[in-house]
């Protein structure tokens, strides 16, 4: 592996910093994300009545009401990232088939770039006036029922975030794979089905995975489509947080994150354990 | 269809074919990369093709190969026309100047799947893969992945993959380029080696001319989409047919000179020419350094050619000294035995055989500064 080219030249003697450049990063970490998931993890385990830890508190976890937020969120998840991941694959490789240096791929992976950001309430109020009941282009009825009108919100920054994350393993098929497997008597059904497919494969599902994650973790959208009701977890974490009674627990907005958390993790493993498998195949 | 498989336990491909090509022009908009190349290579040959980047040495063998097409001339192999037949129906083997072996495959399926987009049977082509990595000598990494051999063993089983199926015609797009000097050699002869215990026709397409003139039958010098001299090696080697081969191939001193009745005078030696319709008048002598000899000290007091050692690289059985002659640098190579009285510094006095030379003309003749 090739050194950097910010590294310092010389084979002088110096002092060991270079873990200093990372204090930034690590504090950043420890901070927003290694400092609240310590929080929650203490709010969901702390005894309710007098001191100590207890895990009766995850008992809520499995409880009716609690596992109909986790459902909703899983299938929202799971609808949009499936087929975002589906139409966003299609659309990355018509990107990578046109010409790569071409106007339309500039203007492709750039609107991508943005389109994946692009959420909440504008993204929301975007789609309403759009096609919501009384939208410009169309009266759509259905954009108020859950999934289909949320799901349909959410494509339009799952796709784009697609096309980011999948354009790269696209491109990474070499020319030469496609060549040999001709060369070799192979049909381009045959080099689809034995070299193509079998290499974006780890690519695709770990994509996937990071749509799932994404959309898992999205609140400002499905809370400004609809504000009444809580349909996912992340807006029965906000309902818990602002509410003062009728809570399962006193420390449910804990308990809530807490599976939320454990849930991303394992959604987090399985697409580094795949995208470990694409960046040796498709470098 | 024959089964690749059930006939093939006895020779690792069929003999050899003739490939013809005839007129094949290829155009990129205005480039053109191929101006009308013939070549024709007999069966079991092997042809080098070898030229400068551009030259249109890859394209050939793309065409050949069927990655692209012809937009003038015919390809025949065997007697058949296949200028119109796409890749897949070629039947020709082919290894890459890039490593092209997938990466989702062990070594084993690599060097199979040719044979498993024929529909072989499961355990002939795996005895097939196994003959063909001993061929290669690469049997112990059979369960390998490409990522965990050398770059050398990668184009090892490359070269085991596209003989696996027992290709009509081996295509090597320089598969050596990307390799160490020390493995490349060794690739090189492994790569005769088995050409010739295969009997299989190849081509092979580089632009290191010392790899071209070690391993083929017949070189094809190439420039500017057209062929400009095809033979054995020592022929282009010492009977270049033109100025462009013979500063191509091997290093070629530029001595400036007079022609006058079918001779060449340099510095008061005169030449005998190999063309001996070059006209009268200034003219630039191409000298191999083998013919250049040189002697310690100065004789006489010293003139046109007497001059004094630059510096001196080794070679190994060989050196190769470069001497100023005060206004033109003249390299010699010669026994390594016979440098040790030539110091840098020292001054020598130069001879040149007398050997036919080339010599360059008009735009060709650019005189060294």
């Amino acid at each position: 592996m090739s050194a950097s080219g910010a590294r310092p030249v010389g084979a002088g003697r110096r002092i060991p910093l270079a873990w200093a450049g990372v204090i930034p990063f690590l504090g950043y970490l420890g901070v927003f994300l290694l400092l609240p998931t310590g929080i929650v993890l203490w709010g969901a385990i702390r005894a309710q009545h007098g001191p100590g830890l207890t895990l009766s508190g995850l008992k809520l976890l499995v409880s009716p009401t609690v596992r109909f937020y986790f459902v909703n969120s899983i299938e929202l998840s799971g609808i949009t990232a499936v087929m975002g991941a589906l139409l966003g694959a299609i659309l990355a490789y018509a990107i990578a088939t046109g010409n790569p240096d071409g106007l339309i791929r500039r203007v492709y992976i750039a609107g991508s770039g943005v389109l994946a950001q692009f959420g909440g309430v504008t993204l929301a109020f975007a789609f309403l006036a759009t096609v919501g009941p009384a939208g410009i282009l169309m009266h759509a009825s259905w954009y108020f029922d859950y999934p289909q009108g949320i799901g349909l919100i959410y494509l339009y920054f799952q796709i784009p975030l697609m096309v980011v994350v999948f354009l790269p393993a696209i491109d990474g098929l070499k020319i030469q794979w496609r060549e040999a497997t001709a060369n070799l008597g192979g049909s381009t059904w045959q080099y689809w089905r034995h070299v193509g497919v079998p290499l974006l494969r780890p690519a695709f599902f770990g994509a996937t995975l990071l749509l799932f994650a994404n959309a898992l973790s999205a609140f400002a959208t499905i809370q400004a489509w609809d504000n009444q009701i809580a349909y996912v977890v992340p807006q029965q974490i906000n309902t818990s947080i602002i509410s003062e009674v009728g809570l399962a627990s006193p420390n449910e907005p804990q308990i809530l994150a807490l599976g939320m958390i454990i849930l991303v993790a394992v959604v987090m493993t399985g697409y580094a354990l795949l995208q470990r498998r694409t960046a040796r195949w498709l470098r | 269809m024959t089964s690749p498989v059930t006939d093939a336990q006895a020779a690792p491909t069929r003999a050899g074919v003739r490939v013809r090509l005839d007129g094949l022009r290829r155009r990129y908009g205005a480039v053109t990369a191929l101006d009308g190349v013939d070549l024709t290579i007999e069966p079991g040959e092997l042809v080098a093709l070898l030229g400068p980047s551009g030259c249109g040495k890859t394209t050939t063998l793309r065409l050949l190969a069927g990655l692209e097409d012809a937009d003038e001339g015919r390809i025949t192999v065997g007697g058949r026309d296949i200028t119109r037949l796409p890749a897949s129906k070629r039947d020709m083997g082919m290894v890459f100047q890039a490593y092209s072996l997938f990466p989702h495959m062990t070594v084993r399926e690599n060097v199979a799947f040719g044979l498993r987009l024929r529909r072989a049977p499961r355990a002939g082509r795996d005895r097939r893969a196994l003959e063909m990595l001993e061929l290669v000598g690469l049997t112990q990494q059979a369960d390998r992945y490409a990522h965990q051999i050398s770059g050398g063993q990668q184009q090892r089983v490359a070269l085991a993959r596209a003989l696996a199926i027992q290709p009509t015609v081996l295509l090597l797009d320089e598969p050596l380029s990307a390799l160490d000097a020390k493995v490349r050699a060794q690739l090189r002869d492994q790569i005769r080696r088995i050409q010739l215990e295969v009997g299989i026709t190849t081509l092979f397409v580089t632009h290191d001319q010392e790899e071209a003139l070690a391993i083929a039958d017949r070189v094809g010098v190439m420039k500017e989409g057209r062929i400009e001299q095809l033979g054995p090696p020592t022929e282009v080697y010492s009977r270049p047919a033109t100025p462009f081969v013979a500063e191509f191939v091997g290093l070629t001193n530029r001595l400036a000179g007079e022609v006058r009745g079918g001779q060449v005078t340099v510095r008061g030696m005169t030449l005998p020419l190999v063309d001996q319709a070059v006209p009268d008048g200034p003219a630039i002598a191409l000298v191999r350094p083998e013919a250049v000899t040189l002697a310690s000290g100065v004789a006489g007091a010293g003139g046109a050619l007497a001059g004094s050692v630059i510096g001196v690289t080794f070679l190994g059985a060989t050196s190769r000294v470069s001497v100023d002659l005060g206004d033109t640098t003249v390299l010699a190579q010669l026994p390594t035995s016979e440098v040790g009285s030539l110091p840098p510094g020292g001054h020598v006095t130069l001879a040149i055989r007398p050997d036919p030379v080339l010599v360059a003309q008009d735009s060709q003749a650019v005189p060294e500064a």
